[in-house]
């Protein structure tokens, strides 16, 4: 088998390889450190910034859903100042790219913490995240309009001393003019999609399940949406794409590219297997090549491409 | 702490809706009583966590109750199987060697990670009382078992059938168990009576979890002291003092 190339550079992030484990479930890496060596990790997107520490939603926070989860934790997090003081510093012993995800419950916030993160080396791109569907703030009031979304960025990317990412939430009607609105405005890239909004019920009390009533669904139930919706963008837009939704092997990881993403980020499948990253990209060469490429690049927009 | 396959060398209906599991694990060296494992089962994405009973030199026993389709899905799984487990995780009861008596309190299948916490203790010759909660007779288990560890057990059934008549703290009453160091797991109105009572011991908290390990905060309990603090269910617990964290 010829060596295959995994390697990709992108705003910001010069990943070996094109797996990112998603923002929210991973924390800041030092639980699956105890299992793997984080090194290994294309980049790393951390838990939600905010500029001050947030507890987050009342439990039950999650619920298991077919092919996939329900969650509604609230970007719990020990706030943009506590990330600095502890997390990054031991981040920064790993070989792979940080990418720190930034929320906020209005524009200020976002700048505020982005203002707070342009001097630490160690995060190497912003993600801001304008699609959490569980605070009521939390962006994806942002994330749902065209000029609100378009207004964040610009004023992000003013303050950004590095590369900005834009997460989109798929609960809109069309992503496309989304995507296209972020991109006008500065964004160098788009990560897609968040969770899509979903419910489930108590059969015995007959109320919601999740304490906070709705909840973001992910996990291979939403793949095909994603899948979608990055193939509806890669066309549209002249900036790079993160796909995310439901990626749980190199497969899928093959699919994504296809669909126009240069990279991936996984989410709940690194809590169904927590070392699932790693088998991803012990497998990618090999699906790589089964399917007569060299490099990630050659299969990126594949679908729309012409050859 | 690792993935792995494991092979079931029982699986059984211990009573009604319950069942005990013995299997092998990689990880035993490394358990305390109260710990948990987390448990994938086919076709469901989340893991099921599952307290530790027994750890009996590279096995361990697991008694759960079928509450939804992936405990269901458990219950049918055969001997010779193989299941892919994660474990130990979180953090179970200190051993305190200074005690000279131990009261365990358990509720249904809070009772099991109870189970070798007795074991413990006994091998450290203390005095173990246990007080053991079920709704009714033929939902009893390990009462046996108890025993034969040199522990004194106590029942209590809601319905009277067997033992006291009422909930634990009646039993405790009832059966006049003075001891203050206690342990306990169950339900939580079980936990929240036993706090009125008690403020020395350790209390194992049950909560539905994402990634078992700390990364994604689903099961957080807040701090009884600090407003803003919490702790994570599967990370610093399910094991806790009591009084450390809010119980809701």
């Amino acid at each position: 088998m010829k060596q295959v190339d995994l390697h990709i550079d992108l705003p910001g992030l010069k990943l070996k390889n094109p797996i990112i484990p998603a923002s929210g479930c991973f924390g800041f890496g030092r639980e699956y450190a105890q299992l793997y060596d984080l090194s290994i990790l294309g980049g790393i997107a951390i838990k939600s910034a905010t500029i001050a520490p947030r507890f987050g939603n009342e439990c039950p926070r999650v619920a298991e859903t077919p092919s996939g989860m329900l969650n509604a934790i609230g970007l719990q997090n020990p706030g943009v100042d506590k990330i600095i003081e502890k997390e990054l510093p031991w981040l920064a012993q790993f070989d792979t790219e940080i990418i720190a995800n930034v929320a906020g419950s209005n524009e200020e916030d976002y700048v505020k913490v982005i203002e707070k993160l342009n001097n630490q080396p160690t995060v190497k791109a912003f993600e801001l995240n304008i699609s959490c569907p569980n605070v009521k703030h939390g962006g994806i009031g942002l994330g749902t309009d065209k000029e609100l979304a378009a207004h964040v960025t610009k004023l992000c990317k003013q303050a950004a001393k590095k590369p900005v990412w834009v997460k989109l939430t798929p609960n809109v009607t069309n992503i496309v003019e989304i995507a296209k609105a972020v991109e006008e405005a500065g964004a160098d890239g788009l990560v897609m999609i968040n969770t899509m909004l979903g419910m489930r019920f108590d059969l015995k009390s007959g109320k919601p399940l999740l304490a906070n009533i709705t909840g973001g669904l992910s996990g291979p139930a939403i793949k095909p949406v994603a899948l979608r919706m990055v193939y509806q963008c890669a066309q549209a837009v002249n900036i790079p794409i993160i796909g995310v939704g439901g990626i749980t092997d190199a497969e899928d990881v093959l699919e994504f590219l296809y669909a126009g993403a240069s990279a991936v980020e996984v989410g709940m499948a690194n809590f169904t297997d927590p070392y699932c990253c790693v088998k991803i990209i012990e497998a990618l060469p090999k699906v790589l090549s089964q399917y007569g490429y060299q490099s990630i690049k050659e299969a990126i927009g594949r679908s729309f491409k012409n050859e | 702490m690792q993935c792995k396959y494991e092979t079931i060398i029982s699986n059984e209906l211990l009573v009604p809706q319950t069942y005990r599991m013995v299997l092998t694990c990689h990880t035993c060296a490394e358990m305390v009583p109260g710990q948990f494992i987390n448990i994938k089962l086919k076709e469901f994405s989340l893991r099921r966590p599952i307290s530790i009973c027994s750890i009996d030199g590279d096995r361990i026993t697991i008694i759960y109750k079928v509450v939804g389709q992936g405990t269901k899905a458990l219950s049918e799984m055969k001997a010779g199987e193989c299941i892919d487990v994660f474990a130990p995780l979180g953090h179970g009861y200190p051993i305190e060697s200074q005690r000279d008596r131990v009261l365990l309190i358990g509720g249904g299948v809070g009772i099991p990670p109870l189970y070798e916490l007795a074991k413990q203790y006994r091998k450290l010759g203390k005095h173990v009382d246990v007080v053991c909660g079920f709704p009714n007779a033929e939902a009893c288990f390990y009462e046996a078992e108890f025993t034969e560890l040199g522990a004194h057990v106590y029942i209590a059934t809601m319905d009277g059938s067997k033992g006291c008549k009422g909930t634990v703290l009646d039993a405790v009453r009832h059966y006049q168990l003075t001891t203050t160091f206690i342990c306990a797991c169950g339900p939580l109105p079980m936990l929240k009576a036993l706090e009125a009572v008690y403020n020395d011991g350790y209390f194992s908290l049950e909560s539905r979890m994402a990634c078992g390990m700390g990364a994604c905060m689903a099961c957080v309990a807040k701090d009884q002291k600090q407003a803003d603090m919490y702790h994570r269910i599967c990370k610093e617990g399910p094991v806790f003092p009591i009084g450390k964290v809010v119980l809701a």
